[in-house]
């Protein structure tokens, strides 16, 4: 039995493995699945300031290897966040961080600032959802525009900010960089990548929103080139994510440099995927003679 | 309780052009509602989500559970070759079924078209008192089934249970024309209709039923990735604020697949 337990500025966890927002909702769903004491920490679904209705459907494809989504972040708000949703997940031994979404600058505030009276242990700010109009995605696409919402975010943040990156970039260390700079204290990544499937017997495309943010097991060498590449450009701590459906997978994210992973789409796939990979993190340690996950993060140069 | 699980296939056999019955053993049978779903997985890895696949019937024993769908892309034609003995993954049990107490002492329709049409089996069993106790629920029970053309499935099945009706598209067997005709035909009426089936059938059920004065809940389906409630995949437009989401949406997966017509924006 190794030591499992992970430090993410100053929060501990109880191990490194959490799950990847929207692919869990608050936990209820899962919850009949997995024990949620278990789990380092919960990511909720993105939460805005009023209920989010979302796109059309169909928002769900499956590509090879797979899916794409376009759910464009249904939610039902913060109020109903704060009353539902955190009191259910404070009856586990489990951190909470929640995902936060906007359409301008003073959305992501509004909301950074009611939950920061919260019980959620982190903010999870997400500048990088493919499948939404306004904000979200737009924030997070260039240097400059990461550092100054990073930046106003910081400032009305009392919860420490997790900074969540998309991979639909040039260059994900600059967007790494800059979040750091504007004082992030942690980084996720990556979110999904954008896609398009066409139906070629209706000769139209699958999704209603015509492109949609790729996850799934095929896009994990991108995600851990990504987290390799930001580990090796920023000293704050990252969460790897992008197509773990195993411990293995998440042992090469840990080694890539990740201080703690999450999964995702492998939920809706394998609902018992969380628990397992925290098992067979303790396995490998073990069988690798490591006393403790931190001996591994990083360690592949 | 939801429960992933390894369970073994009884037998298979194709009942129509691209219409397989997978019969199933598994524990999940021990707990299911007529108009239920289970996600089945397929065993190539390339394909990873369940597919969600409606409950044809159970057996009497509920130690198994029968599937009876229409082979439409790389996953369920990779089913369509399963053979006895073989282990297939499933999720569930899924979705809240049809609500049956409801049908109490009433005259009920079974209203489905297509691949709509198996769910309604176990549901026109329980109805007509040949399953569980035996007891009668419906005060009767016409079925009202509409195919495209000869290439009918299931249809001998139901008429164990009940009076059965048949609409074709091209007319080859019952009334010449889809359900909606069938039923003005055969002046059908009841105090409840139960459906499944194509997206313009639902809506013609729902002012078939308008017409007749009698409630109708209906079964949809949609794209669906996790089946659980979690993704926000499978939404429909409700007529009013849904409570889970405070939006118009609900989920199909969990909040459905059958859902009240009145409350569904279809």
């Amino acid at each position: 039995m190794a030591d499992l337990r992970t430090v993410i500025a100053g929060v501990e966890f109880k191990n490194p493995v959490m799950t990847a927002s929207g692919t869990f909702g608050s936990g209820m769903e899962y919850g009949e699945f997995v024990d949620l004491n278990r789990l380092g920490a919960v990511v909720t679904k993105g939460v805005a300031n009023v209920p989010w209705p979302g796109n059309p459907t169909p928002r769900v494809a499956e590509v090879y290897g797979g899916m794409l989504n376009a759910i464009g972040l249904q939610n039902p708000g913060m109020e109903m966040f704060i009353e539902r949703d955190i009191p259910f997940l404070k009856k586990y031994d489990t951190k909470i961080i929640a995902n936060v979404c906007g359409k301008s600058v003073e959305d992501y505030l509004e909301v950074t600032e009611r939950l920061s009276d919260t019980e959620v242990d982190m903010l999870e700010i997400n500048i990088s959802c493919p499948n939404v109009k306004e904000g979200a995605i737009a924030f997070g696409q260039k240097a400059e525009s990461v550092f100054n919402i990073t930046s106003k975010i910081k400032k009305v943040s009392k919860k420490p900010v997790i900074m969540k990156l998309s991979p639909n970039v040039t260059d994900i260390t600059e967007m790494a960089k800059a979040a750091e700079a504007a004082g992030a204290d942690a980084l996720s990544l990556i979110n999904t990548i954008t896609g398009m499937k066409i139906d070629i017997n209706r000769r139209s495309f699958v999704l209603a929103n015509k492109t949609g943010g790729m996850s799934g097991p095929a896009i994990k060498p991108v995600a851990v080139r990504m987290v390799y590449q930001c580990a090796n450009a920023v000293n704050i701590p990252i969460i790897g994510m992008g197509g773990i459906s195993n411990a293995d997978d998440a042992v090469e994210f840990l080694l890539a440099g990740a201080t703690a992973v999450a999964v995702g789409a492998y939920n809706f796939i394998n609902p018992y995927a969380t628990e397992e990979v925290v098992d067979g993190i303790d396995a490998y340690l073990d069988r690798n003679g490591f006393a403790s996950v931190k001996d591994i993060i990083g360690i592949v140069k | 309780m939801k429960k992933k699980v390894n369970s073994t296939v009884l037998s298979q056999e194709e009942l129509a052009s691209d219409i397989y019955s997978l019969w199933i053993e598994s524990e999940l049978a021990a707990d299911v509602k007529p108009g239920q779903f289970v996600g089945v997985y397929p065993s190539d890895k390339s394909t990873l989500l369940p597919r969600p696949i409606s409950i044809c019937e159970v057996n009497d024993e509920r130690t198994a559970l029968r599937l009876v769908y229409r082979t439409a892309g790389k996953g369920t034609r990779e089913f369509s070759h399963l053979k006895k003995g073989r282990n297939v993954q499933l999720l569930g049990v899924l979705g809240n079924g049809f609500p049956v107490d409801e049908c109490e002492g009433k005259d009920v329709i079974l209203i489905a078209g297509g691949i709509g049409v198996p769910p309604m089996l176990q549901l026109a069993k329980e109805l007509s008192g040949f399953a569980g106790e035996g007891v009668r629920k419906a005060k009767s029970v016409t079925v009202v089934l509409g195919y495209r053309n000869a290439d009918v499935f299931l249809k001998e099945e139901f008429e164990q249970y009940a009076g059965v009706v048949i609409a074709t598209e091209d007319g080859s067997i019952g009334t010449k024309g889809n359900v909606g005709d069938a039923i003005r035909e055969g002046k059908i009426t009841g105090d409840i209709i139960m459906s499944c089936g194509p997206m313009p059938m639902l809506r013609a059920v729902k002012s078939i039923a308008a017409e007749m004065g009698a409630k109708a809940y209906i079964s949809l389906e949609e794209r669906m990735a996790c089946g659980v409630g979690a993704c926000l995949g499978c939404v429909c437009k409700t007529t009013h604020k849904d409570a889970h989401s405070l939006v118009n949406n609900a989920r199909i997966c969990t909040d459905g697949p059958v859902f009240d017509a009145e409350e569904v924006d279809i």
